[in-house]
């Protein structure tokens, strides 16, 4: 995979792709702040609801021991997967022992992570998405650009050619035309599927309760219609009673789409019982690690309370400009700077807590208030504690430990540096600077210090 | 209320003190123009952000320590023209300090004392109105630190509006980046360049003849950026403004 400043480039070189995002994501924004201005205790539910998530948090093993036992005795099977693999495994091996062929999907962030599709597909399953976008992101093959609106990065122009080349339709760019062919294939594919999988917004502790949201009803219908019921859920996803989930559904879909609540709000607390209309035969949870057990015990811990509602990355200034694809991993924005390299490790992720320039914007519009640039900073600490800083920066860095911390060191230093400076300019300013500095003047010139410096001119000043 | 504090220090920042030096003296004159006497430690450097932002926290720390010494031996209110250096010596050298709790006691006591320019102006002295005069288009760029670190909205905002003559544009996306970020415009230039072109297509739209802000750091990123357009808008620390207004 390409290195992660080169995906930048690559994205900063479409201009398609920054007009589409700015326009979306301004959009979104501007929904949000009108939503939650419409919510009557809004600080207090967010406070509340963050409270919530951080106390489940701090005993999230003895949490996930309860909430096991009450979805057993809800009837719902119940497997651990330690990572991606073991996750895809064990749905795998449930489809083949109730012999299921056909799989439909709900819009599912664990499940891109644990890239399931391919594996389904490689064990001889059919595997259909059937979220809107999900299902366009799987006829592109490709992978969603933002965790609520997976294909944000197209316009409508974009889809209608993909669905024209992928399922052989006439050409069109009208949103009506479009849902319309969606539909006939979904609903096909919803009557015939044996096996309906689903991610997992809220896992409720005290009743053993799945809770799903969406837009579109396809996760009911994957939830209700096939034999067998998969959820896969990250396992930090548990809030410990209905009151919770109530804050939690108030805030989720304000911040994320603008909407006081989704379409649909999918209470699931296990499989069809004797005198139900409908319902899965067979439902199964399956509990994901892969890698947020390392999380938790860190200083990023607290970005396991986050609820996935978008809200960070459409704020993001950097997200606007790059989109979700230069980020490299399932989770873009402010919330996979942090969570990528939580849990992949640091090695190959380091790039990612760098990319911001800390401006908070995520943490002020974040539901749950999570201090995000607190969380990059860490990152980028743990980074160089690690020995990840390439020398140079290291080597500067420590220099302006040992100089800046030295008054007569620091104005010798500016003195002197301010005259090579002054040498690389013409009439004051600086056109191009060498090194890392390059950096700067590839796009804006850099004003050259002045000759006398502030403290010289307040000499100057107190003698006159 | 307390008495109004008579004396400051002026914690002028590194940018103001090597770069843009008027900034300083026009912060002065402000403060002696409102009765407050103005010392400026001559030990200062600056106050470690490139490295702690950099996540260099032990380089930082240094840097840190001697900031905390020097300003805790008076006991008069920090002045900083920043927001964003603000920000870091009131509450950044808390995260730089959590395992000393000395340094993490004497931060906690500088922090009660510091105030960016705007915030002490309206917030201790309660002042909103200058009586400066000056004909400009002003693009109010609000620095993220400042904004969203110290929550300082409205403050600059109040003195702006109190300076006659003087009309405030409307930019669009105002509260967003400008792509300064320190290290991050050098380190992460491209997305920088990006966010700066947003930036400066909105004010340039706005109409605005002049960017006020209250942080030395934003303003050169903007100015470095219209310069290499070519543009003819000017760049001004709020200070500025208002000295210039009462000439």
């Amino acid at each position: 995979m390409a290195h992660f400043l080169d995906r930048v480039e690559t994205a900063l070189r479409d201009e398609h792709l920054r007009d589409a995002m700015l326009a979306a994501t301004r959009d979104l924004a501007s929904r949000r702040v009108n939503a939650l201005a419409n919510l009557e205790n809004a600080d207090m539910i967010r406070d509340l609801a963050r409270q919530a998530k951080m106390t489940m948090l701090r005993d999230l093993a003895g949490n996930l021991e309860t909430f096991e036992r009450n979805l057993k005795r809800n009837g719902i099977h119940v497997h651990w997967a330690r990572d991606g693999k073991e996750a895809n495994r064990i749905v795998i091996e449930i489809a083949k022992a109730a012999k299921c062929k056909r799989a439909v999907k709900s819009k599912s962030m664990a499940t891109e992570e644990t890239h399931l599709n391919h594996a389904l597909i490689d064990a001889g399953l059919d595997v259909l998405e059937t979220d809107l976008g999900e299902y366009i992101v799987q006829l592109a093959d490709t992978t969603p650009s933002h965790i609520i609106l997976p294909i944000i990065h197209m316009t409508r122009g974009d889809i209608g050619q993909i669905v024209h080349e992928k399922i052989s339709v006439p050409y069109t760019d009208d949103p009506e035309k479009l849902t319309k062919i969606a539909r006939a294939k979904l609903r096909e594919a919803f009557l015939s599927a044996d096996l309906g999988i689903s991610g997992c917004n809220f896992g409720v502790i005290d009743t053993g309760t799945i809770c799903l949201v969406s837009n579109e009803g396809n996760a009911r219908l994957c939830t209700t219609l096939p034999r067998v019921h998969v959820a896969v859920m990250g396992i930090e996803k548990l809030v410990p009673s209905l009151a919770e989930f109530d804050w939690m559904i108030k805030i989720l879909a304000r911040s994320a789409t603008g909407q006081k609540i989704t379409t649909y709000t999918s209470v699931i607390s296990g499989p069809r019982r004797a005198g139900d209309h409908d319902g899965p035969e067979e439902m199964h949870v399956v509990l994901l690690d892969n890698g947020r057990v390392n999380i938790l015990g860190g200083e990023i811990a607290e970005i396991l309370g986050c609820i996935r509602c978008g809200a960070c990355l459409n704020a993001c200034p950097v997200y606007r400009n790059i989109g979700g694809h230069a980020y490299g991993d399932t989770y873009p924005g402010p919330i996979g700077a942090i969570v990528t390299p939580g849990l992949r490790g640091m090695k190959d992720w380091k790039e990612l807590p760098d990319a911001s320039s800390l401006c908070g914007a995520c943490r002020d519009v974040c539901p749950v208030r999570l201090d995000i640039p607190r969380m990059l900073l860490k990152l980028r600490q743990t980074g160089v504690e690690e020995g990840r800083a390439p020398a140079s920066i290291k080597w500067m860095m420590k220099g302006f430990g040992i100089v800046v911390s030295r008054p007569w060191l620091y104005r010798l230093s500016a003195r002197w540096g301010g005259r090579v400076a002054r040498l690389l300019a013409s009439r004051g300013w600086i056109h191009k600077l060498p090194g890392l500095g390059g950096g700067w003047t590839r796009s804006r010139d850099m004003r050259a210090p002045a000759a006398k410096s502030f403290q010289q001119l307040w000499k100057e000043r107190k003698r006159a | 209320m307390k008495e109004k504090p008579r004396k400051v220090q002026l914690f002028h920042t590194c940018i103001v003190n090597e770069v843009y030096p008027e900034v300083g003296i026009s912060v002065a004159t402000i403060l002696e123009r409102l009765g407050v006497e103005v010392e400026v430690p001559t030990s200062q450097t600056c106050c470690g952000q490139p490295a702690f932002n950099a996540g260099f926290h032990d380089d930082a720390r240094k840097v840190a320590r001697h900031t905390v010494d020097l300003l805790l031996k008076s006991g008069d209110p920090v002045l900083i023209p920043s927001g964003s250096c603000c920000d870091m010596i009131s509450h950044q050298y808390h995260m730089l300090f959590e395992n000393d709790a000395e340094y993490l006691k004497k931060s906690h006591e500088l922090s009660e004392r510091c105030y960016e320019f705007s915030q002490f102006l309206v917030d201790v002295l309660g002042i909103t109105d200058l009586g400066a005069r000056i004909n400009a288009k002003v693009a109010y760029h609000p620095s993220c630190h400042l904004l969203r670190g110290l929550g300082v909205r409205t403050q600059p905002k109040t003195l702006l509006e109190g300076v006659g003559h003087l009309e405030c544009a409307t930019v669009k996306d105002q509260e967003e980046c400008c792509g300064f970020g320190g290290m991050f415009s050098v380190k992460n230039s491209g997305i920088s360049g990006g966010m700066l072109e947003n930036k400066l297509k909105n004010i340039q739209a706005s109409g605005a003849n002049t960017i006020v802000s209250c942080d030395m750091g934003c303003l050169m990123h903007l100015e470095g950026g219209l310069k290499r357009r070519g543009s003819d808008i000017n760049v001004k620390h709020i200070s500025q403004i208002l000295a210039e207004g009462l000439s």
